[in-house]
């Protein structure tokens, strides 16, 4: 079962894996398993910890991304920044046990500043400046 | 991976939107249409030199077009190059259904 919610606030994904919480919990927190499965890394499961996630460069990315844990609930909730470019997004994982295993949900919400709020920021926030967007895009078809 | 080409294109536009003055700069121009340098500089409230780096920018991201007539330059925004940005949250699902795939895997091989 796999379930896809996308807007463009956030990329929602929900996944029943036929394993224990514990075992999907260490797979989500212990860097040499996360290198396996997402991305190279120097993560540690502690609030407050900066950390980065490296894929390949590409032309015009270095491929790196600047994260921070938010949440560490051990067996529950994890959260952490995933920043980009200046583009701030946050990753929520959520681990409920389910019938013979533990259901995952993910939710990536974007999009947020990475900088605080400086000249007309408040105004041209990127939720609002692509709220605006989707219409002008329609407009123009 | 997903996080590639596309991605990264993505960023470029995003990194040349990082900044609110920019971000105000191409929705006057959305809105309004063509406009001259000396107007939107009245527009954002710097000094025109400030304006004109940001275009340049805006320009570089392929964000706005402009043309010359006489001493005056007018800018134009290309709404086409915000199409990678809009399509960044749908290639964040499908690396995310790959990256859900691999923790599969990888908590099958676990003990």
């Amino acid at each position: 079962m796999n379930t896809v919610t996308e807007s463009t606030k956030s990329v929602v994904m929900e996944r029943v894996f036929p394993h224990a919480p514990e075992k999907v919990w260490r797979a989500l927190t212990e860097s040499p398993l996360i290198a396996q499965w997402l991305m190279k890394n120097d993560f540690e499961p502690v609030v407050g910890r900066k950390f980065q996630l490296r894929s390949e460069p590409v032309p015009n990315w270095d491929g790196v991304i600047d994260c921070e844990v938010k949440v560490v609930e051990p067996m529950k909730q994890l959260s952490y920044n995933w920043g980009t470019m200046g583009m701030g997004t946050f990753v929520e994982w959520t681990l409920t046990p389910a019938d013979g295993g533990t259901h995952v949900r993910m939710e990536q919400s974007g999009f947020r500043e990475d900088q605080p709020q400086n000249y007309k920021g408040a105004q041209y926030g990127w939720q609002k400046f692509l709220g605006r967007l989707e219409t002008v895009l329609e407009d123009g078809k | 991976m997903v996080l590639d080409m596309k991605t990264a294109q993505a960023n470029h536009v995003f990194r040349a939107l990082a900044d609110p003055t920019r971000r105000a700069l191409f929705e006057e121009l959305s809105r309004q249409g063509e406009q001259t340098v000396h107007a939107l500089t009245r527009y954002a409230g710097v000094s025109q030199p400030a304006v004109s780096k940001h275009l340049t920018v805006l320009k570089r991201a392929k964000l706005v077009r402009h043309r010359r007539e006489g001493r005056e330059t007018h800018y134009r925004a290309q709404q086409d190059a915000l199409k990678p940005m809009v399509d960044w949250l749908r290639h964040y699902s499908e690396f995310w259904s790959d990256r859900f795939d691999q923790l599969e895997k990888l908590l099958e091989r676990m003990d």
